[in-house]
Protein backbone atom coordinates (compact mmCIF):
# COMPACT_ATOMS: atom_id res chain seq x y z
CA UNK A 1 0.00 0.00 0.00
CA UNK A 2 0.92 3.16 -0.54
CA UNK A 3 2.24 5.21 2.46
CA UNK A 4 0.31 8.56 3.41
CA UNK A 5 3.65 10.73 2.02
CA UNK A 6 2.84 9.38 -1.39
CA UNK A 7 -0.59 9.91 -1.23
CA UNK A 8 0.01 13.36 -0.33
CA UNK A 9 1.94 13.65 -3.03
CA UNK A 10 -0.31 12.52 -5.82
CA UNK A 11 -3.03 14.38 -4.23
CA UNK A 12 -0.90 17.77 -4.71
CA UNK A 13 -0.16 17.30 -8.07
CA UNK A 14 -3.91 16.42 -8.82
CA UNK A 15 -4.29 19.86 -7.57
CA UNK A 16 -1.82 21.05 -9.77
CA UNK A 17 -3.06 19.95 -12.64
CA UNK A 18 -6.32 20.86 -11.69
CA UNK A 19 -5.41 24.35 -11.22
CA UNK A 20 -3.85 24.42 -14.73
CA UNK A 21 -7.05 23.01 -16.57
CA UNK A 22 -8.94 25.97 -14.61
CA UNK A 23 -6.92 28.18 -16.25
CA UNK A 24 -6.88 27.14 -19.66
CA UNK A 25 -10.42 27.05 -19.35
CA UNK A 26 -10.68 30.55 -18.96
CA UNK A 27 -8.41 31.38 -21.30
CA UNK A 28 -10.25 29.77 -23.66
CA UNK A 29 -13.39 31.33 -22.78
CA UNK A 30 -12.27 35.24 -23.09
CA UNK A 31 -10.83 34.09 -26.18
CA UNK A 32 -13.65 32.44 -27.49
CA UNK A 33 -15.38 36.03 -26.78
CA UNK A 34 -13.28 37.29 -28.91
CA UNK A 35 -13.04 34.74 -31.86
CA UNK A 36 -17.24 34.70 -31.77
CA UNK A 37 -17.18 38.55 -32.46
CA UNK A 38 -14.87 38.25 -35.47
CA UNK A 39 -16.83 35.47 -36.73
CA UNK A 40 -20.14 37.49 -36.65
CA UNK A 41 -18.28 40.56 -37.90
CA UNK A 42 -17.62 38.75 -40.89
CA UNK A 43 -20.86 37.53 -41.27
CA UNK A 44 -22.36 40.48 -43.22
CA UNK A 45 -19.84 40.29 -45.81
CA UNK A 46 -19.92 36.90 -46.53
CA UNK A 47 -24.02 36.84 -46.73
CA UNK A 48 -24.13 40.02 -49.09
CA UNK A 49 -21.48 38.22 -51.45
CA UNK A 50 -23.55 35.05 -51.37
CA UNK A 51 -26.68 37.46 -52.57
CA UNK A 52 -24.48 39.29 -55.30
CA UNK A 53 -23.18 36.37 -56.83
CA UNK A 54 -26.53 34.28 -56.86
CA UNK A 55 -28.27 37.00 -58.38
CA UNK A 56 -25.26 37.30 -60.82
CA UNK A 57 -25.17 33.62 -61.49
CA UNK A 58 -28.64 33.81 -62.02
CA UNK A 59 -28.90 36.18 -64.57
CA UNK A 60 -26.23 34.83 -66.59
CA UNK A 61 -27.15 31.60 -68.84
CA UNK A 62 -27.00 28.28 -67.23
CA UNK A 63 -24.11 25.94 -68.51
CA UNK A 64 -21.39 29.11 -69.43
CA UNK A 65 -19.67 31.21 -67.46
CA UNK A 66 -15.98 30.81 -65.83
CA UNK A 67 -15.15 27.57 -64.61
CA UNK A 68 -14.93 28.23 -60.98
CA UNK A 69 -18.94 29.06 -61.23
CA UNK A 70 -19.53 26.17 -63.56
CA UNK A 71 -16.95 23.23 -62.92
CA UNK A 72 -14.95 21.89 -65.53
CA UNK A 73 -17.17 19.79 -66.65
CA UNK A 74 -15.25 16.43 -64.94
CA UNK A 75 -15.64 15.67 -60.97
CA UNK A 76 -12.46 12.83 -61.43
CA UNK A 77 -9.91 14.92 -59.35
CA UNK A 78 -11.27 16.19 -55.75
CA UNK A 79 -9.81 17.86 -53.38
CA UNK A 80 -10.21 18.46 -49.87
CA UNK A 81 -9.47 21.54 -47.99
CA UNK A 82 -9.07 20.59 -44.52
CA UNK A 83 -8.94 23.05 -41.95
CA UNK A 84 -8.30 22.12 -38.41
CA UNK A 85 -6.51 23.89 -35.46
CA UNK A 86 -3.12 23.76 -34.47
CA UNK A 87 -3.17 23.14 -30.69
CA UNK A 88 -4.45 19.78 -29.33
CA UNK A 89 -6.34 20.25 -25.46
CA UNK A 90 -9.82 20.00 -27.07
CA UNK A 91 -11.23 17.36 -27.09
CA UNK A 92 -12.13 15.70 -30.18
CA UNK A 93 -12.44 19.14 -32.18
CA UNK A 94 -9.42 18.37 -34.73
CA UNK A 95 -10.47 14.58 -35.18
CA UNK A 96 -14.57 14.98 -36.00
CA UNK A 97 -12.89 17.02 -38.92
CA UNK A 98 -10.44 14.80 -39.71
CA UNK A 99 -12.96 11.82 -39.91
CA UNK A 100 -15.42 13.53 -41.32
CA UNK A 101 -12.86 14.24 -44.41
CA UNK A 102 -11.72 10.75 -43.99
CA UNK A 103 -15.09 9.15 -44.32
CA UNK A 104 -15.49 11.41 -48.05
CA UNK A 105 -12.07 10.67 -49.01
CA UNK A 106 -13.08 6.96 -49.05
CA UNK A 107 -16.19 7.04 -49.91
CA UNK A 108 -15.01 8.93 -53.22
CA UNK A 109 -11.83 6.70 -53.82
CA UNK A 110 -14.56 3.39 -53.77
CA UNK A 111 -16.25 5.20 -56.65
CA UNK A 112 -12.82 5.01 -58.53
CA UNK A 113 -12.55 8.76 -57.95
CA UNK A 114 -8.55 10.90 -56.74
CA UNK A 115 -8.85 12.29 -53.92
CA UNK A 116 -6.23 15.35 -53.02
CA UNK A 117 -5.72 16.37 -50.02
CA UNK A 118 -4.94 20.58 -49.06
CA UNK A 119 -4.35 20.61 -44.82
CA UNK A 120 -4.63 23.97 -43.11
CA UNK A 121 -4.02 23.34 -39.53
CA UNK A 122 -1.10 21.50 -38.03
CA UNK A 123 -3.13 18.61 -36.52
CA UNK A 124 -5.20 17.86 -39.42
CA UNK A 125 -2.13 17.80 -40.87
CA UNK A 126 -0.49 15.20 -38.73
CA UNK A 127 -3.65 13.21 -38.63
CA UNK A 128 -4.20 13.09 -42.22
CA UNK A 129 -0.40 12.42 -43.27
CA UNK A 130 -0.89 8.79 -41.51
CA UNK A 131 -3.15 7.46 -43.70
CA UNK A 132 -2.76 9.75 -46.91
CA UNK A 133 0.65 10.99 -47.05
CA UNK A 134 1.22 10.80 -50.97
CA UNK A 135 -1.78 12.12 -51.46
CA UNK A 136 -1.38 15.25 -49.61
CA UNK A 137 -0.77 18.30 -52.09
CA UNK A 138 -0.05 20.66 -50.17
CA UNK A 139 -0.69 22.23 -46.30
CA UNK A 140 0.16 25.37 -44.44
CA UNK A 141 0.09 26.21 -40.33
CA UNK A 142 -1.55 29.21 -39.08
CA UNK A 143 0.61 28.92 -35.99
CA UNK A 144 2.30 32.35 -36.10
CA UNK A 145 -1.21 34.16 -36.92
CA UNK A 146 -1.67 35.77 -33.81
CA UNK A 147 -5.21 37.47 -35.16
CA UNK A 148 -6.67 35.78 -38.49
CA UNK A 149 -6.97 38.10 -40.96
CA UNK A 150 -8.57 38.15 -44.41
CA UNK A 151 -4.90 37.98 -45.98
CA UNK A 152 -4.77 34.50 -44.40
CA UNK A 153 -7.57 33.12 -45.99
CA UNK A 154 -6.34 34.79 -49.17
CA UNK A 155 -3.04 33.14 -48.96
CA UNK A 156 -5.07 30.07 -49.00
CA UNK A 157 -7.52 30.95 -51.57
CA UNK A 158 -4.26 31.57 -54.11
CA UNK A 159 -2.52 28.33 -53.12
CA UNK A 160 -6.41 26.34 -54.18
CA UNK A 161 -6.40 28.52 -57.25
CA UNK A 162 -3.12 27.87 -58.77
CA UNK A 163 -3.82 24.36 -58.12
CA UNK A 164 -7.09 24.82 -60.20
CA UNK A 165 -5.69 26.47 -62.81
CA UNK A 166 -3.09 24.10 -63.57
CA UNK A 167 -5.73 21.54 -64.00
CA UNK A 168 -4.94 19.55 -60.54
CA UNK A 169 -8.36 19.13 -59.50
CA UNK A 170 -11.90 19.47 -60.80
CA UNK A 171 -13.76 19.53 -56.94
CA UNK A 172 -12.97 21.52 -54.01
CA UNK A 173 -14.66 21.21 -51.00
CA UNK A 174 -13.87 22.64 -47.95
CA UNK A 175 -13.71 20.99 -44.43
CA UNK A 176 -14.54 22.81 -41.00
CA UNK A 177 -16.42 22.94 -38.21
CA UNK A 178 -19.20 24.91 -37.90
CA UNK A 179 -19.92 26.77 -34.19
CA UNK A 180 -23.18 26.42 -33.16
CA UNK A 181 -22.93 26.69 -29.89
CA UNK A 182 -20.17 26.31 -27.14
CA UNK A 183 -21.01 22.86 -26.07
CA UNK A 184 -22.28 21.85 -30.05
CA UNK A 185 -19.19 22.43 -33.28
CA UNK A 186 -20.65 20.61 -36.29
CA UNK A 187 -17.91 19.28 -38.55
CA UNK A 188 -18.83 20.60 -42.09
CA UNK A 189 -18.51 20.03 -45.40
CA UNK A 190 -18.80 22.95 -47.93
CA UNK A 191 -18.57 22.26 -51.70
CA UNK A 192 -16.47 25.67 -52.84
CA UNK A 193 -15.06 24.72 -56.47
CA UNK A 194 -17.88 24.67 -58.78
CA UNK A 195 -19.91 26.83 -56.33
CA UNK A 196 -23.12 25.80 -55.19
CA UNK A 197 -25.25 28.65 -56.03
CA UNK A 198 -28.92 28.41 -54.02
CA UNK A 199 -31.79 28.78 -55.82
CA UNK A 200 -33.44 32.44 -55.07
CA UNK A 201 -36.20 31.59 -52.71
CA UNK A 202 -39.74 31.42 -54.26
CA UNK A 203 -41.24 33.75 -51.59
CA UNK A 204 -38.19 36.30 -51.67
CA UNK A 205 -40.55 38.22 -54.60
CA UNK A 206 -39.14 39.36 -57.58
CA UNK A 207 -35.84 39.99 -57.92
CA UNK A 208 -34.42 43.27 -59.37
CA UNK A 209 -32.82 43.49 -62.84
CA UNK A 210 -29.42 44.78 -62.36
CA UNK A 211 -27.62 46.77 -64.83
CA UNK A 212 -23.99 46.00 -64.73
CA UNK A 213 -21.07 47.79 -64.79
CA UNK A 214 -18.57 46.15 -66.36
CA UNK A 215 -20.17 43.52 -68.18
CA UNK A 216 -21.64 40.67 -65.83
CA UNK A 217 -18.73 38.02 -66.82
CA UNK A 218 -16.05 40.10 -66.16
CA UNK A 219 -17.66 41.56 -62.32
CA UNK A 220 -18.14 37.55 -62.34
CA UNK A 221 -14.50 36.81 -63.43
CA UNK A 222 -13.39 39.14 -60.52
CA UNK A 223 -15.75 38.08 -57.79
CA UNK A 224 -15.54 34.16 -57.90
CA UNK A 225 -11.83 34.03 -56.61
CA UNK A 226 -13.07 36.82 -54.19
CA UNK A 227 -15.82 34.80 -52.91
CA UNK A 228 -13.38 31.30 -52.85
CA UNK A 229 -10.83 33.83 -50.03
CA UNK A 230 -14.48 34.99 -48.10
CA UNK A 231 -15.47 31.22 -48.20
CA UNK A 232 -12.42 30.09 -46.69
CA UNK A 233 -12.62 33.40 -44.33
CA UNK A 234 -15.51 32.51 -42.58
CA UNK A 235 -14.60 28.97 -42.73
CA UNK A 236 -11.40 29.67 -40.47
CA UNK A 237 -13.20 32.18 -38.32
CA UNK A 238 -16.41 29.62 -37.73
CA UNK A 239 -13.08 27.34 -36.82
CA UNK A 240 -11.49 29.20 -34.59
CA UNK A 241 -14.18 30.17 -33.02
CA UNK A 242 -15.47 26.43 -32.64
CA UNK A 243 -11.91 25.76 -31.55
CA UNK A 244 -12.32 27.74 -28.67
CA UNK A 245 -15.56 26.73 -27.49
CA UNK A 246 -14.17 23.01 -27.46
CA UNK A 247 -11.26 23.94 -25.82
CA UNK A 248 -13.25 25.52 -22.97
CA UNK A 249 -16.05 22.94 -22.73
CA UNK A 250 -13.01 20.20 -22.35
CA UNK A 251 -10.69 21.80 -20.02
CA UNK A 252 -14.23 22.20 -17.94
CA UNK A 253 -14.72 18.40 -17.90
CA UNK A 254 -11.22 17.92 -16.95
CA UNK A 255 -11.38 20.32 -14.18
CA UNK A 256 -14.36 18.73 -12.70
CA UNK A 257 -12.77 15.21 -12.88
CA UNK A 258 -9.32 16.06 -11.51
CA UNK A 259 -12.00 17.26 -8.67
CA UNK A 260 -13.72 13.98 -8.71
CA UNK A 261 -10.10 12.33 -8.45
CA UNK A 262 -8.85 14.99 -6.00
CA UNK A 263 -11.76 13.99 -3.73
CA UNK A 264 -11.76 10.26 -3.96
CA UNK A 265 -7.85 10.49 -3.17
CA UNK A 266 -8.80 12.58 0.18
CA UNK A 267 -10.92 10.08 1.02
CA UNK A 268 -8.49 7.36 0.94
CA UNK A 269 -6.01 9.27 2.41
CA UNK A 270 -8.45 10.03 5.50
CA UNK A 271 -9.07 6.32 5.66
CA UNK A 272 -5.70 5.27 5.38
CA UNK A 273 -4.79 7.63 8.07
CA UNK A 274 -7.04 6.79 10.51
CA UNK A 275 -6.63 3.56 10.34
CA UNK A 276 -2.71 4.17 11.10
CA UNK A 277 -3.94 5.71 14.37
CA UNK A 278 -6.26 2.85 15.51
CA UNK A 279 -3.64 0.41 14.46
CA UNK A 280 -0.97 2.20 16.20
CA UNK A 281 -3.70 2.54 19.43
CA UNK A 282 -4.64 -1.12 19.58
CA UNK A 283 -0.85 -1.83 19.87
CA UNK A 284 -0.09 0.26 22.65
CA UNK A 285 -2.83 -0.84 24.44
CA UNK A 286 -2.14 -4.18 23.82
CA UNK A 287 1.27 -3.41 24.83
CA UNK A 288 -0.06 -2.17 28.61
CA UNK A 289 -2.32 -5.26 29.23
CA UNK A 290 0.39 -7.66 28.44
CA UNK A 291 2.47 -6.17 31.37
CA UNK B 1 -33.20 66.15 -49.04
CA UNK B 2 -33.97 62.50 -49.37
CA UNK B 3 -31.59 59.93 -47.72
CA UNK B 4 -31.60 56.35 -48.45
CA UNK B 5 -29.91 53.28 -46.39
CA UNK B 6 -26.04 52.39 -47.00
CA UNK B 7 -23.96 49.48 -45.78
CA UNK B 8 -19.87 49.93 -46.40
CA UNK B 9 -19.15 46.09 -45.44
CA UNK B 10 -14.80 44.44 -45.78
CA UNK B 11 -14.55 40.90 -44.78
CA UNK B 12 -13.61 41.93 -40.91
CA UNK B 13 -16.73 44.07 -40.04
CA UNK B 14 -19.12 46.19 -41.25
CA UNK B 15 -17.54 49.25 -41.36
CA UNK B 16 -20.31 51.61 -41.74
CA UNK B 17 -24.29 51.55 -41.78
CA UNK B 18 -26.94 54.10 -41.77
CA UNK B 19 -28.96 56.63 -44.17
CA UNK B 20 -26.75 59.12 -46.38
CA UNK B 21 -27.88 61.68 -48.74
CA UNK B 22 -25.29 60.75 -51.78
CA UNK B 23 -22.14 58.41 -52.16
CA UNK B 24 -19.62 58.59 -54.47
CA UNK B 25 -18.33 55.44 -55.80
CA UNK B 26 -14.78 55.42 -57.52
CA UNK B 27 -16.27 52.28 -60.49
CA UNK B 28 -13.85 50.37 -62.41
CA UNK B 29 -14.91 52.99 -65.72
CA UNK B 30 -15.42 55.97 -64.06
CA UNK B 31 -16.71 57.71 -60.96
CA UNK B 32 -20.37 56.80 -59.96
CA UNK B 33 -22.55 59.22 -57.96
CA UNK B 34 -25.49 57.26 -55.74
CA UNK B 35 -28.47 59.00 -54.66
CA UNK B 36 -31.39 57.88 -53.36
CA UNK B 37 -33.87 55.93 -56.13
CA UNK B 38 -30.95 54.86 -58.13
CA UNK B 39 -31.50 52.08 -60.43
CA UNK B 40 -30.33 48.53 -59.58
CA UNK B 41 -26.95 48.02 -60.59
CA UNK B 42 -23.63 46.35 -59.95
CA UNK B 43 -20.61 48.05 -59.81
CA UNK B 44 -16.85 46.88 -59.97
CA UNK B 45 -15.10 49.38 -57.63
CA UNK B 46 -11.04 50.55 -58.26
CA UNK B 47 -9.03 51.15 -55.55
CA UNK B 48 -10.14 54.90 -54.27
CA UNK B 49 -11.57 57.61 -52.81
CA UNK B 50 -14.93 57.59 -52.11
CA UNK B 51 -17.10 59.93 -50.26
CA UNK B 52 -20.09 59.59 -48.27
CA UNK B 53 -22.27 62.73 -48.08
CA UNK B 54 -25.20 63.44 -45.56
CA UNK B 55 -26.18 66.00 -43.53
CA UNK B 56 -23.56 68.85 -45.94
CA UNK B 57 -21.13 66.62 -44.21
CA UNK B 58 -18.56 64.82 -46.21
CA UNK B 59 -16.46 61.91 -45.24
CA UNK B 60 -13.78 60.28 -47.31
CA UNK B 61 -13.20 56.46 -47.17
CA UNK B 62 -10.79 54.84 -48.73
CA UNK B 63 -11.29 51.22 -50.35
CA UNK B 64 -8.99 49.18 -52.54
CA UNK B 65 -11.25 47.81 -54.95
CA UNK B 66 -14.55 45.71 -54.04
CA UNK B 67 -18.31 45.27 -55.41
CA UNK B 68 -20.63 48.07 -55.09
CA UNK B 69 -24.51 46.87 -55.35
CA UNK B 70 -27.82 49.40 -55.72
CA UNK B 71 -31.00 47.94 -55.12
CA UNK B 72 -34.36 48.90 -54.11
CA UNK B 73 -33.01 48.50 -50.17
CA UNK B 74 -30.06 50.75 -50.66
CA UNK B 75 -26.64 50.37 -51.41
CA UNK B 76 -24.09 48.01 -50.75
CA UNK B 77 -20.32 48.10 -51.05
CA UNK B 78 -18.42 45.12 -50.49
CA UNK B 79 -15.14 46.89 -50.09
CA UNK B 80 -12.04 44.42 -50.09
CA UNK B 81 -10.48 47.09 -47.45
CA UNK B 82 -12.17 50.37 -46.16
CA UNK B 83 -10.42 52.92 -44.24
CA UNK B 84 -11.65 56.55 -43.59
CA UNK B 85 -8.71 58.82 -44.70
CA UNK B 86 -8.18 59.97 -40.88
CA UNK B 87 -6.96 56.24 -39.70
CA UNK B 88 -5.16 55.68 -43.10
CA UNK B 89 -1.01 54.22 -41.86
CA UNK B 90 0.46 56.99 -44.41
CA UNK B 91 3.58 55.21 -44.28
CA UNK B 92 2.52 51.69 -44.68
CA UNK B 93 0.53 53.16 -47.63
CA UNK B 94 4.30 54.38 -49.11
CA UNK B 95 5.26 51.10 -48.37
CA UNK B 96 3.06 49.31 -50.28
CA UNK B 97 3.23 51.60 -53.17
CA UNK B 98 6.51 51.32 -52.98
CA UNK B 99 6.51 47.39 -52.89
CA UNK B 100 4.38 47.22 -56.17
CA UNK B 101 6.88 49.32 -58.11
CA UNK B 102 9.16 46.67 -56.93
CA UNK B 103 7.19 43.49 -57.97
CA UNK B 104 6.34 45.19 -61.44
CA UNK B 105 9.73 44.35 -63.03
CA UNK B 106 8.86 40.63 -62.69
CA UNK B 107 5.75 40.47 -64.24
CA UNK B 108 4.64 40.96 -68.25
CA UNK B 109 2.08 41.10 -70.54
CA UNK B 110 -1.00 41.50 -69.31
CA UNK B 111 -0.43 40.85 -65.33
CA UNK B 112 2.14 44.03 -65.82
CA UNK B 113 -0.70 46.21 -67.62
CA UNK B 114 -2.91 45.38 -64.80
CA UNK B 115 -0.61 46.14 -61.94
CA UNK B 116 0.47 48.96 -63.59
CA UNK B 117 -3.52 50.15 -63.61
CA UNK B 118 -3.28 49.55 -59.89
CA UNK B 119 -0.44 51.60 -58.95
CA UNK B 120 -1.44 54.44 -60.56
CA UNK B 121 -4.71 53.93 -58.32
CA UNK B 122 -2.77 53.99 -55.53
CA UNK B 123 -0.50 56.79 -56.33
CA UNK B 124 -3.52 59.07 -57.04
CA UNK B 125 -5.26 58.05 -54.07
CA UNK B 126 -1.73 59.00 -52.17
CA UNK B 127 -1.58 62.38 -54.05
CA UNK B 128 -5.06 63.09 -52.85
CA UNK B 129 -4.29 62.05 -49.32
CA UNK B 130 -1.14 64.16 -49.07
CA UNK B 131 -2.37 67.75 -50.72
CA UNK B 132 -5.33 67.50 -48.33
CA UNK B 133 -3.00 66.94 -45.32
CA UNK B 134 -1.08 70.23 -46.84
CA UNK B 135 -4.31 72.24 -46.04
Amino acid sequence: MASLKDMRVRIASTKATQKITKAMQMVAASKLRRAQTAAEAARPYAEKMDTVIASIAGATTAGSGPALLVGTGKDQVNLLLVCTGERGLCGAFNSSIVRLARERALALMNQGKTVKFFCVGRKGYEQLRRNFDKQIVGHLELRSVRQLGFVNANDIAKKVLELFNTGEFDVCTLFYSRFKSVIAQIPTAQQIIPLVVEAPKADAGPTPSYDYEPAEDEILDGLLPRNLAVQIFRALLENNASFYGAQMSSMDNATRNAGDMIRKQTLIYNRTRQAMITKELIEIISGAEAI
Amino acid sequence: MATFHFDLVSPEKLAFTGEVEQVDIPGAEGDVGVMAGHAPVVIALRPGIMTVTNGGKHEKIIVLGGLAEVSDKGLTVLADVATSIAELDREAFAKDIAEMEEKLAEKEGSALDRAIERLDHFKVIQQHITSTAMH
